[in-house]
């Protein structure tokens, strides 16, 4: 219990609510290099998989990727990164996008390829075409299941981000591995509280966006996207 | 400077090195084969009965899903620095976060499975007069084993790459000749960790499809 008390210390330290190594610094980078890999991931993943998923076209290909990204230790690719690019935030974001990319293409490869084709019957009936029929009937239907593959990649990267610190960068991954280096426990101890309640705020604000996105007439079939999205960890 | 330097003088792999280094890679892989292993078991044998819970009892099925949920957003870093003041530096803090994550993806399959039973064949069963629990063995958990074997191959392939996390507690496996390659700025055990990692995924994918394919040949899913 004195050891919580110890951590309970720490948070209402004032002098680690400010400066370089405070909290606010701290959660500023966290974020950003979490934000900016997520964008460019999806920039890249999105189209993607969609395109794969509408045309039907290398199936094989947008559900092994997942297999793939799974496989690929994170820890490892961000130390290579670090090996070719050197210090600078280069090799997290390469590394966070390479992590971020997999979950994202093979949810929306899935989500598309489940659309109902009496739906995309229908759409043709009603004379939509290729990409209205895209874009006005398929996409708005699949959006539970994209949204489910951007915020598996979005916890990912939050997570992931924390191995930053063991290459000179910053974020909350500085107080576990400074804690870790000085066997400073107490530090270790709020750097992962941190950690952990960034990746959650993440969760949650995402399934709240999620909430919004969804098209009001299929909220009925949004219960289930969670739990067809594959499960995917890498840190 | 010393970076062009060190270019020259460290290639991505030096096998001379490798070749003097063999027992070291034995230990790493056996380490981490260890730490996998007994991750997945331990985390097949809780998640069987928390997935036949919450199947059996709708009262149980959104709680054990919520908190196995909750667990599994902790990212593993974090995870493994909350035990490290009460566990230490040892396999238990390792093994406590892997087989929870384990649980959470296997429970998930586990549910997915039975509730992929359709209730025609659950009623003919009935009608034959199995009572529920010959029914569970017979009827409904072999008719959810390509989604629980699906379950083991995505929890044995996320635990091989989490493994390598535990190098920082000092275990890791293949991930602790990668660890090594940062500390000591030397690119050989960084790549051939790396390697030995993803080839274990794989090898340990294809031999759980293997068995898969040999125990469950009615579906021939990939």
């Amino acid at each position: 219990m004195a050891f919580l008390g110890d951590v309970l210390m720490w948070f209402t330290d004032h002098a680690n609510w400010s400066g370089e190594n405070g909290i606010p610094q701290r959660l500023a980078e966290h974020v950003q290099i979490s934000a900016e890999s997520v964008l460019i991931a999806a920039v890249v993943a999105l189209p993607l998989g969609v395109a794969l998923g509408h045309f039907g076209r290398f199936g094989d290909l947008a559900i092994n990727i997942s297999n793939v990204g799974r496989a690929l230790p994170s820890i490892a690719i961000i130390i290579i990164a670090f090996q070719i690019f050197g210090l600078g935030d280069t090799p997290i974001v390469i590394c966070l996008v390479a992590l971020a990319i997999p979950p994202m293409v093979t949810n929306s490869y899935v989500a598309l390829r489940e659309v109902d084709p009496d739906i995309k019957e229908a759409a043709r009936g009603m004379g939509f075409r290729g990409l209205a029929q895209l874009l006005r009937v398929e996409l708005p239907l699949v959006v539970p299941l994209v949204m489910a593959g951007i915020r598996t990649s979005a916890v990912q990267v939050v997570a992931t981000a924390t191995l930053a610190a063991l290459i000179g960068g910053g974020g909350f991954g500085r107080y576990v591995f400074d804690g870790l280096a000085l066997r400073d426990y107490t530090t270790l101890f709020a750097g992962a509280v941190l950690v952990a309640a960034l990746a959650m705020a993440t969760e949650l604000s995402l399934s709240g966006l999620e909430r919004l996105l969804v098209p009001r007439g299929i909220r009925v079939l949004r219960a289930p996207a969670s739990a067809r999205a594959a499960t995917f960890k890498t840190a | 400077m010393g970076k062009v330097f060190l270019e020259v003088v460290d290639p991505w792999v030096n096998w001379d090195w490798v070749s003097r280094h063999i027992p070291l890679f034995e230990d790493a892989l056996l380490q981490h084969v260890r730490l996998t292993v007994v991750a997945v078991v331990v985390g097949f044998l809780l998640s069987l009965p928390l997935g036949v819970a919450a199947y059996r009892w709708r009262l149980f099925r959104n709680p054990i899903l919520a908190v196995f949920g909750i667990f599994y957003t902790i990212p593993s870093v974090a995870l493994f620095a909350f035990l490290v003041p009460y566990t230490g530096l040892s396999e238990t803090t390792a093994e406590v976060g892997l087989i929870g994550y384990t649980v959470l993806i296997l429970v998930r399959n586990v549910l997915v499975g039975l509730e992929s039973v359709p209730p025609d064949v659950i009623d003919a069963a009935d009608g034959m007069g199995y009572r529920p629990v010959a029914r569970l063995l017979r009827i409904e958990i072999p008719l959810a084993l390509p989604a629980i074997f699906a379950g083991i191959r995505i929890a044995t392939v996320t635990t091989i790459g989490l493994v390598t996390i535990t190098a920082i507690i000092g275990l890791g496996g293949a991930g602790q000749l990668i660890y090594q390659g940062l500390i000591l700025n030397f690119h050989t055990p960084l790549v051939v960790g790396t390697a030995l990692s993803i080839a274990l995924a794989f090898i340990a994918d294809g031999a759980l499809l293997v068995a898969q394919r040999l125990s469950v040949p009615w579906a021939r899913t990939a």
